[in-house]
């Protein structure tokens, strides 16, 4: 089978894999760099759990084809703590019990860093529609969204 | 077979590749060709790319409207010039699915999606079209009438008029989720006015029928008409007409039927 | 915010709580938030391969012939593991604790029961080998009549779901086609009762919608045992129904679980492990099977549907004289755990109420559907959605406020329940004058002086005289919907006597009550200690 050859910043770290035809960046992340943070949970774009940031942008890694990601910049939950210190976004999440079985934490986690890159203090309604795209089942979206606001600006938010 | 993937920086090189592999599809933003690859369809097993820079254009300064294929939604929403479309973007996805879908793959979308299409198709939109034989322009509706035979051909750009006015265009997505979700049923109309009266009346439903259509025994309820309550009634009465839904897990065929003369009501006399 | 009520039952408890009421961090926080905690599918392991099965397109069908000659050759694919491949291929989960018969294989033998059924599984090398080799399969169906609904599963005639229980309904120790609850005599209480009331609700099924999809990762280990990470809720369970699945010791498996994305009780049955064990069995490498999407939406087990007919006899001081339910628990093609289910709808079905006069039938059905499982509450919920809707319209009927008639119809401390089980630290009528208080509801000033504690036991302890069936009534008839929706409400009444009147004379009281004597279990009934 002819493998491509695939180049791109995973981290802030260069990385170099081989790719089969039509392998998806979830994919390849998990299985072939390692990185087992951004997780599967649909494969059709519903629940948002396999969401990274690509250059910046929030992106759904199971529906983007690897090989579009070269030469670009991929970041995911692994790569957002500052050495051994928690993100203030990850810190909020644990301080609002906004985790229950965790599975659509790393995701949930990503499109709340695009919107704080965004806009550092974001209202209710812009959380909500922040995270409107990933699905938590066991039904926390109150605490998470009390996270995301209380990670915003230092816990200063907007009503 | 394992799957191919062939990148051109020329949309001819990629309409031919398109146009002479029964197997091959056109990757957009990924929503509908990784989801098929991911749920096992084998029958794709060519994913063919154009880096070409005219498929991310948009040109909305003008009285014509110019979006690439490859135009997301994200963009459309970030164009202050195409504020009339902002409502039909933003009902798509969460913020992800926005930054990834396109103008061009949402001409695919199967029902509950193709929300944007449903705008397409009340603004009376052209779709170019690069095939095997060379490009050509085609009709949204003709286009949509013949969808299924369309997966060897690339979609380029998608073309309309602005709305004269911001009252002329309406959208109305009816969906169970709030802010997200696939849609219940898709509503949008243009109605332009001459003088007192709506001239060139078009109204398109998603998810009545197996793509979006054209609800033309309203149309000609509102034609000539000026926009009061009995027009409003005639037209809401008349919306139904034609339809063939589906059920969903969404929703039946009859509840369907049954909303889609309410909402239209809803959508023609500015309610919320 | 949480407020603890301590003035309630002050007397019953010492006073000492140190966690109630606080914040206590989760232990597995940190590895939520960094996205480090090991969910099954986290383990990258050396030439792992894919497990996909062939599933039904039908609901029901005889397989006439399977040829998986194609699909064997086809690129990639390193095993095709047939019905005969699995070494006991007939299994029921809760036969682990000797309850019903073996009714489930693991790939479907003869005939498919229900739509999506495993029939044959492909292990490749890739997933999209896997589905390439799926297409290869060729299987000659022939459709059989299906039945979809229980109560048409349970006339005669109706197509057989399932050989081992020809009826189409779970067997009881035995012998009986349901679970049934008898106290006192409704029949008569009925027909002495000022209104009767008979609906008829309908729930349908619900998917878990766990955002992890089932799945199982298992490998050859160093000593000869096998290790599997799985996304299962019930991992003892798993291992031991993965042994006599597979015939082999418990101990031949090392199993690694506990980190679960989202379970909600669809992640008890077990539906990946024996397979992907199987398949490392016989090529000798780690085999991952996991349900994509559409296969959780669609096969994954959900809630079973439940259809409830209640009929209530109440009279217009407000009490709830007689109870009559019949219930039918859809458990799709196979047991499961229905039949607990089951057993969970009989003992739920007179409430938290005490009810003089109950008759209970509930039916653990077969037809070809998928197969139900756990959910949260599985057997409980939709009975006391039923009962809960009913007891609003009973209050309607009767002209009371429904809080007031909760209250006046709540078991106390001291009450026979219909299961022959005296009522203990009860404490419905406190939950409901609070939860006026909370909502600004405005009940009586009697109502709101009723206590759990007070007027419970005495005529009310009584076990009430239960005649004796002669003949097990024939199939249920259909009953009758009645037009309550359209019923006026009855005027209001003047407040109720002190609720302690059953309409029956009450017998003498039975002997001194034997607690700790017999033990009740939910699943083999009353037994002697």
């Amino acid at each position: 089978m002819t493998k491509t050859p695939l180049q791109f910043q995973h981290n802030g770290r260069d990385v170099a894999i081989f790719v089969d035809g039509g392998t998806n960046l979830l994919v390849a992340l998990r299985e072939l760099i390692g990185d087992m943070t951004p997780k599967f949970g649909c494969g059709q774009g519903g629940c948002g759990t396999c969401s990274v940031l690509i250059d910046g942008e929030l992106h759904l890694s199971c529906l983007t084809l690897a090989e579009t990601v070269a030469g670009r910049s991929v970041e995911t939950l692994d790569g957002i703590k500052d050495g051994p210190n928690l993100h203030p976004l990850q810190r909020a999440f644990a301080d609002n019990f906004a985790a229950q079985c965790g599975y659509c934490t790393p995701g949930m986690l990503m499109a709340a860093k695009a919107l704080l890159d965004r806009n550092p203090q974001p209202s209710r309604a812009e959380v909500v529609e922040a995270i409107s795209g990933n699905i938590c089942r066991c039904t926390g979206y109150e605490p998470i969204i009390n996270a995301v606001l209380a990670a915003a600006s230092g816990g200063r938010a907007r009503a | 077979m394992p799957v191919t993937v062939k990148t051109f920086t020329s949309t001819n090189e990629a309409a031919a590749a398109l146009s002479s592999d029964r197997s091959a599809r056109y990757l957009g933003g990924g929503t509908l060709v990784m989801r098929a690859l991911n749920e096992g369809d084998i029958s794709i097993s060519t994913v063919v790319r154009a880096s070409d820079q005219a498929m991310t254009r948009i040109d909305a300064s003008g009285a014509r409207v110019v979006l690439g294929a490859g135009v997301t939604f994200a963009r459309i929403l970030a164009e202050r010039d195409l504020g009339f479309l902002h409502a039909p973007a933003r009902s798509i996805g969460g913020p992800a699915v926005r930054n990834m879908g396109t103008v061009g793959g949402n001409l695919f979308a199967p029902v509950p999606y193709g929300d944007f299409t449903v705008a397409m198709l009340a603004l009376d939109a052209v779709v170019s079209v690069q095939g095997g034989l060379g490009g050509r322009e085609i009709g949204i509706e003709e286009f949509l009438q013949s969808r299924d035979r369309q997966a060897g051909t690339l979609v380029l750009a998608i073309s309309f008029a602005k709305p004269g006015s911001t009252e002329a265009f309406r959208y109305r997505k009816i969906a169970r989720i709030k802010p997200k979700g696939g849609a219940v049923i898709t509503l949008a109309a243009h109605l332009p006015v001459n003088g007192s009266r709506i001239v060139g009346a078009r109204v398109a439903l998603g998810s009545m029928a197996p793509t979006p259509i054209r609800a033309r025994a309203a149309e000609r309820a509102l034609e000539g008409r000026a926009l009061d309550a009995s027009t409003i009634n005639a037209a809401a009465a008349a919306a139904v007409e034609g339809t063939s839904p589906g059920d969903n897990a969404l929703a039946s065929a009859w509840y369907r039927r049954e909303i889609v003369g309410v909402h239209l009501r809803r959508l023609l006399s500015g309610q919320e | 915010m949480l407020e603890l009520r301590k003035d309630l039952f002050a007397d019953e408890r010492d006073d000492n709580l140190k966690e109630i009421g606080k914040g206590t961090q989760r232990q597995d926080m940190l590895g939520h938030v960094t996205g480090t905690s090991p969910y099954f599918d986290d383990h990258k392991l050396q030439g792992m391969l894919h497990l996909k099965v062939v599933r039904s397109a039908h609901s029901h069908a005889r397989l006439r012939r399977i040829d998986t000659s194609e699909a064997e050759r086809s690129q990639g694919v390193r095993r095709v593991i047939r019905a005969s491949d699995v070494p006991h291929n007939l299994n029921t989960l809760l036969s682990l604790i000797n309850f019903g018969k073996d009714d489930e294989p693991s790939l479907a033998v003869d005939k498919v029961r229900y739509k999506g059924e495993p029939i044959v599984a492909i292990v490749a090398d890739s997933p999209r080998e896997a589905f390439e080799a799926i297409t290869k399969v060729k299987i000659d169906y022939e459709p059989l009549p299906a039945v979809f609904d229980v109560e048409d599963a349970l006339k005669p005639g109706a197509p057989v779901v399932n050989e081992v229980y020809p009826k189409n309904t779970f067997t009881y120790h035995e012998t009986y086609d349901r679970q049934q609850l008898r106290f006192g005599d409704a029949d008569r209480a009925l027909a002495s009762a000022d209104h009767v009331l008979e609906q008829r609700y309908q729930m349908s099924p619900i998917e878990h919608a766990p955002t992890e999809t089932n799945g199982s990762i298992a490998a050859p280990d160093t000593n000869g045992r096998y290790i599997v990470y799985t996304s299962t809720q019930a991992l003892f369970f798993s291992v031991d129904t993965c042994a006599k699945i597979l015939d082999v010791p418990s101990n031949t498996f090392h199993f690694i679980g506990g980190t679960v994305g989202g379970g909600f009780g669809g992640k008890v049955d077990t539906l990946t492990e024996p397979l992907c064990i199987l398949g490392a069995m016989l090529t000798g490498r780690p085999v991952r099977y996991v349900f994509g999407r559409e296969e959780e939406m669609q096969y994954g087990p959900p809630r079973g549907a439940e259809r409830i007919y209640i009929k209530d006899g109440v009279m217009r001081d407000g009490r709830v004289v007689a109870r009559k339910v019949r219930a039918y628990f859809d458990s799709g093609a196979y047991t499961r755990l229905s039949s607990y289910a089951a057993v969970k709808c009989a003992a739920h079905l007179p409430g938290p109420y005490t009810i003089p006069n109950v008759h209970g039938d509930v039916y653990c059905v077969f037809t070809n559907r998928t197969p139900a499982t756990a959910m949260r509450g599985f057997g409980v919920t939709a009975m006391d959605f039923a009962i809960e809707c009913q007891m609003d319209k009973l209050a309607h009927l009767v002209g009371m406020d429904p809080m007031e008639f909760r209250i006046l119809n709540a078991y106390r401390d001291g009450d026979m329940k219909a299961h022959r089980r005296e009522a203990k630290n009860t404490a419905l009528i406190e939950c409901v004058q609070v939860a006026a208080e909370k909502a600004k509801w405005p009940i009586r000033e009697e109502f709101k002086r009723m206590s759990s504690r007070k007027d419970g036991g005495g005529i009310r302890a009584a076990v009430t005289l239960t005649p004796r069936e002669t003949h097990a009534p024939a199939a249920a008839p259909i009953q009758q919907r009645t037009t309550y929706d359209r019923a006026p409400a009855a005027t209001r009444e003047p407040p109720p006597p002190p609720p302690s009147l059953p309409t029956s004379p009450p017998p003498p009281r039975p002997s001194a009550p034997s607690h700790g004597a017999t033990r009740f279990s939910s699943v083999f009934g009353t037994r002697r200690r």
